[in-house]
């Protein structure tokens, strides 16, 4: 059944237009189509948190997403966060404080924390941990990453 | 592995989206917030050939005050919409409640209310809550409209009354009676889990401070939200004491649920946790109701 749809959408603020099937999946279109394989994919259900991305701003699933259903919003991916030489402070701060290893889970972990860190820009260990209580870490055991959220939250302040 | 190929409607109105389920019937699929379809598709648990998107159908996100002091919810309104609604928190603080404990951040900005409810998860916390808050729902199609209590809506598992041309389209929630107290509680292995079993109470109590009524939804306790009928009747009329309260939740965990076992958890440890998590929501709710005067 091939029924392709005139796609339109802006992610990290670059437009692009591509013809797509509507049951292409957000996560697939932007590590196939566009070839932004930041966005990692874990479970394909929405348990891992791998796949986040920002859809108008706000942490969604990008699994559980047709791309047709971004037509006309915007997408941002980790690598619109920030760039080798110009690391966003989230990014600078998971790597001075060593909050990752693998790097697998990183990127979902990053997109979930920006609004998250813009909202609640000094936020409680608890806090902290229930704002990335939907991404799972097979690495780290999650306290390095504490770690790195606080001393961005510290960096994001000054 | 990926979803089977569909065809792809996105209506911006209501009249249109009901056209197109009145024209595809069963080879149909709403789809909301797509944070239950879209992880059954993407397992191929289900293929409808054809997808009505709802998402961009503005009319079906609001949240509004009734003249009668009740709530009007949309079936498009967003968890994290209602989660952070002020309305909500002042005219039904249960729901307030209820909605950071559904998922994670990343699933509440994409489930619906009216997805949570139609997909009929009886582990789902709005199911519970709608029924112990008696939501009426309101359901569309191209023949007109039907209003169905929500305690008549659930039928078994993952279903309802909603007919294939059907799409429930708003919540009515009833303003809670003066002396009312209201508590969801749960027991989950991590705080964003589906629940292993959940409670909520809606209590209210008389002019002498006796129990007038004291409703207890139970999820994860059955196919459908169970309704503790039996522990109903034992505390209507009675001073909600310890004693009335544990026997109570003893009749509630013992002969109004249907727990089943699985590799959560078994039957047996089910009803010990919703015989504890009755007694204590029926405590913090009865407590509210008495400085709710
Ligand atoms: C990892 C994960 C964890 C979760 N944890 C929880 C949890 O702890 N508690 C909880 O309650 N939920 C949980 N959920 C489910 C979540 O709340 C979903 O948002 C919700 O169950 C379905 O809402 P939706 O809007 O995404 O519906 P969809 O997935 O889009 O639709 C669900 C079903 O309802 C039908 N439907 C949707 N809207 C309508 C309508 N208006 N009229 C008629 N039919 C309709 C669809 O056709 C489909 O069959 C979780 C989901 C995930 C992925
Ligand atoms: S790949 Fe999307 S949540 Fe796991
Ligand atoms: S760093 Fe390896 S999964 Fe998190």
């Amino acid at each position: 059944m091939s029924n392709l749809f005139d796609l339109a959408v802006t992610v990290n603020r670059v437009r692009y237009e591509r013809a797509v099937e509507p049951h292409i999946l957000l996560s697939d279109f932007l590590r196939h189509d566009i070839g932004l394989t930041g966005t990692h994919v874990g479970c394909e259900h929405g348990v891992c948190g791998a796949c986040t991305v920002l859809f108008d701003g706000q942490p969604v699933r990008s699994c559980l997403l047709f791309a047709v259903q971004t037509h006309g919003h915007e997408v941002t991916t980790v690598e619109g966060l920030g760039t080798i030489d110009n690391l966003h402070p989230i990014q600078e701060a998971f790597h001075e404080a060593h909050g990752l290893q693998c790097g697998f889970c990183t990127p979902g972990i990053l997109t979930t924390l920006v609004p998250f860190l813009e909202q609640n820009p000094n936020p409680s260990e608890a806090e902290i941990r229930a704002a990335i209580s939907g991404n799972l870490c097979r690495c780290t055991g999650y306290q390095h990453i504490v770690d790195a959220v606080k001393l961005a939250a510290e960096k994001m302040r000054a | 592995m990926k979803p089977a190929p569909f065809k792809y409607y996105a209506p911006t109105t209501v009249e249109e989206a009901l056209t197109h389920l009145a024209e595809h019937g069963y080879d149909a699929k709403v789809l909301a917030g797509g944070q239950s379809l879209i992880p059954m598709m993407n397992f191929r648990l289900v293929q409808p050939s054809v997808l009505v998107d709802l998402n961009n159908i503005s009319e079906l996100s609001f949240i509004n005050p009734d003249e009668n002091g009740g709530l009007r919810v949309g079936a498009m309104a967003r968890h994290h919409q209602v989660e952070v609604d002020p309305l909500v928190a002042i005219q039904a603080p249960l729901l307030h409640e209820t909605m950071p404990k559904i998922a994670t951040a990343q699933i509440r900005s994409r489930g619906t209310f009216g997805g949570s409810l139609s997909h009929a998860d009886p582990s789902a916390e709005l199911v519970s809550v709608n029924v112990a808050l008696d939501g009426r729902f309101r359901l569309r199609s191209q023949n007109g409209e039907r209003w169905v209590p929500a305690h008549e809506f659930f039928i078994g598992l993952f279903t309802t009354v909603l007919q294939p041309d059907e799409l429930l389209v708003e919540v009515a929630l009833p303003a809670m009676p003066v002396r009312s107290g209201w508590s969801l509680m749960e027991v989950a292995r991590r705080p964003h889990d589906f629940a292993l079993v959940g409670v909520a109470a809606v209590v209210t109590l008389d002019e002498n401070r006796l129990c007038q009524q004291a409703r207890m939804v139970f999820l994860s306790a059955g196919d459908v939200p169970m309704v503790a009928h039996r522990a109903a009747e034992l505390l209507k009329g009675q001073a909600p004491t310890r004693e009335s309260i544990r026997a109570a939740a003893e009749i509630a965990a013992s002969e109004d649920i249907d727990p089943g076992g699985d590799i959560h958890a078994t039957a047996e440890f089910r009803c010990h946790l919703a015989n504890v998590l009755a007694r204590r929501s029926l405590e913090q709710a009865f407590e509210r109701a008495a400085g709710n005067e």
